[in-house]
């Protein structure tokens, strides 16, 4: 087991370098940031300056070790466009995108797997056929349109609910905080919904399909031999066993929403990590771009490996088969 | 035995409807077990041994269901109950094994866990109670150290332990009726023979009726008193085993016994019997063995197919073999 999770991190501190090497490449071949940063009144002068400042005149094998040695430390250099620490930017910005996909996370798997219990043991249901139609609503309509569709309803139509940005934010400590405040809450509806809700149909027709197939098994027919009520049939004995295979791609999925909540924050004008890289692109802000870039990476590499530890903790066959190989 | 059976099914029929008409896999059945008693169930596959079994347990998969007949378990009709009623029957008045040990265990609770759950479920206990019960079925059914073992997983087990741990399972509510659905095909021939002592045994001391499904005439042999062999759908032929294996009555139940194969009988070409079984939307008219019998005549093919109620109450045949020397084998 030990040997297992140290091979693992080990594959994902090679992962990691690659995409390092991706995100500092952004750097040599893309655009010149230095016509960006200073204006059109610029002297020979300024841009040699600004050169040396960044860094830009070193050789690529330097500059990229001096990029990763920063990195590790979190230290990404100056923002083209805002003449700040990325870093200092980053940390602004991520409260707002956490806390969005931490609700669209949660909105995903516990209606995902709720709905997808649902629609497995009652398959042949009305309601669990007219969920089943409306998910393909969710997979099949692009995420942008979702979140228009959402507002020209609920923000233009009924003006219930605001049709952008965070609304009213607390702050705690460096962390700025909607949860506290009426508006800042009425903010997350929306943008949750539209986030989440192609993972929760994926999440749904993934758990449907597993515990279908889960139901059909020996194991289940010999409780119900046996007399085990329905309920535990249902929730004890097939539930675990659909758990297994769902919680890989769930555990992607939740790093996707992190990852893609770029289309969500745009269309709300949310103004999170993924606003800020859209913006950054627009403007060839490449520490930025590589510093979201690595930070992502190191999401989806972290997932990743929780999702393998889980396994541990669910499957008890993985956990023997380790420790029979040794004999 | 003048006692009412454990388990007495009359007139069973199971009915499958599909586009091209209604099946029959079981047609007309009838048979009882005593208490203490084994009966094997014996068959080519889809003869409808299997099938009667989950009908008497009320688990036919749908669309399949029983359209007439009568099952009554200690005498009381259970063929229409549903739902919770027919719940607090299954694992307390009749316990069920499946084939295959590897797969009837689910594979992410314990042993502990399944056998607890069993017996609470049916048994007003508690839940120190319910495992102390845990323990002794499964040293009952042989598990060694069964204390220590109690917290396994099934992938931790054997494939004979396995179905050690089943049987525990089917019987841990103490059921009056095990319907054992082919419980040693999936597992190696040394295995077998302690699995069937094993269910002998716990047959004898407990006084459970057993209804023994396999289609290995040595299972048969070796652990059935009575057996009722079924050719699609039907009883062809129902009796004492040391009767039925010494001096068959119906055709096909000879033809089985001929293609058992035994090392003692050397190297010759084993019988068998010519063709298949028919499939169930086709079968033909009067009896349903006579395009596969020796002995089949005019009318066999003419009148309809014979039961044991129009023949003499043991095969279904119009020319039943072997009467001259039943006397013999009594001797």
């Amino acid at each position: 087991m030990l040997a297992y999770i140290i091979r693992r991190i080990f594959q994902s501190v090679l992962v990691l370098l690659m995409v390092g090497l991706v995100a500092f490449s952004m750097f040599r071949f893309v655009g010149d940031p230095v016509d960006n940063m200073l204006g059109q009144e610029r002297t020979q002068a300024d841009i040699e300056r600004l050169r040396d400042q960044l860094g830009l005149d070193q050789p690529f094998v330097v500059q990229y070790w001096r990029f990763l040695e920063q990195a590790a430390q979190g230290n990404f250099g100056l923002s083209y466009r805002q003449g700040r620490p990325v870093a200092e930017i980053l940390v602004e910005r991520l409260p707002a995108t956490l806390e969005l996909a931490f609700v669209s996370g949660i909105l995903a798997l516990v209606g995902g797997i709720s709905l997808g219990i649902f629609t497995a043991i009652r398959r042949r249901g009305l309601s669990a056929n007219v969920i089943m139609t409306g998910s393909l609503i969710g997979v099949s309509l692009p995420t942008f349109l979702i979140g228009i569709l959402l507002i020209y309803l609920f923000a233009v139509e009924l003006g219930w609910l605001p049709s952008f940005g965070r609304g009213e934010v607390t702050r705690i400590g460096s962390w700025t905080t909607g949860f506290l405040t009426e508006s800042g809450l009425k903010s997350l509806i929306l943008p949750a919904i539209t986030l989440g809700l192609y993972q929760m149909t994926l999440i749904m027709r993934l758990v449907r399909t597993e515990m279908l197939e889960v139901l059909r098994m020996d194991y289940i027919r010999f409780a119900r031999a046996r007399g085990i009520r329905e309920k535990s049939i249902n929730f004890r004995h097939a539930l675990k066993n659909t758990l297994v295979p769902v919680i890989t791609i769930t555990g992607l999925q939740l790093g996707s929403i992190i990852a893609f909540a770029i289309i969500t924050e745009t269309v709300f004008q949310w103004p999170g990590v993924g606003l800020l890289f859209i913006n950054a692109i627009q403007f060839v802000d490449i520490p930025v771009m590589a510093a979201y870039l690595m930070m992502i990476s190191v999401m989806f590499v972290g997932i990743n490996l929780i999702v393998d530890m889980l396994y541990f903790a669910i499957d008890p066959r993985l956990r023997v088969d380790r420790t029979a190989g040794g004999h | 035995m003048t006692d009412t059976p454990v388990l007495s099914v009359r007139n069973l029929v199971v009915e499958i409807p599909t586009r091209h008409g209604v099946l029959r896999p079981v047609d007309n059945v009838s048979y009882d077990i005593q208490a203490g008693e084994i009966l094997g169930v014996v068959g080519e596959s889809g003869a409808g041994k299997s099938m009667t079994g989950n009908a008497v347990v009320g688990l036919l998969d749908s669309p399949a269901r029983i359209t007439s007949g009568e099952v009554l378990l200690s005498g009381q009709p259970i063929q229409n109950l549903r739902g919770e009623a027919l719940r607090r029957l299954r694992g307390k008045k009749m316990g069920m094994i499946f084939q295959d040990p590897l797969t009837s265990l689910n594979p992410l609770l314990t042993i502990g866990d399944q056998l607890t759950e069993t017996i609470q479920e049916h048994l007003k206990v508690g839940q120190t109670e319910a495992q102390e019960r845990a323990i002794a079925a499964l040293e009952e059914v042989g598990i060694p150290a069964a204390r220590s073992r109690i917290d396994s997983y099934p992938h931790e087990f054997s494939g004979g332990m396995r179905q050690r741990v089943v049987i525990a399972l089917a019987l841990c509510a103490e059921p009056d009726l095990v319907i054992a659905d082919e419980p040693t095909t999936a597992l190696d021939v040394s295995v077998q023979a302690q699995i069937v002592a094993l269910l002998k045994r716990l047959c004898r001391d407990r006084g459970v009726a057993v209804m023994l499904v396999t289609h290995d005439m040595g299972v048969i042999a070796e652990a059935a008193d009575r057996v009722a062999v079924m050719y699609a759908g039907r009883l062809a032929e129902l009796g004492p085993v040391r009767e039925v294996i010494t001096a068959a009555h119906h055709p096909y139940t000879a033809g089985l016994m001929a293609s058992t194969p035994l090392a003692s009988q050397g190297k010759e070409r084993l019988r068998q019997i010519p063709g298949a079984m028919p499939r169930l939307g086709n079968l033909p008219d009067g009896c349903a063995f006579h395009p596969r019998c020796d002995y089949a005549q005019d009318s066999c093919r003419a009148n309809p197919g014979p039961t044991l109620d129009t023949c003499d109450g043991r095969a279904a045949c119009w020319f039943p073999l072997n009467i001259k020397e039943k006397s013999e084998v009594g001797a």
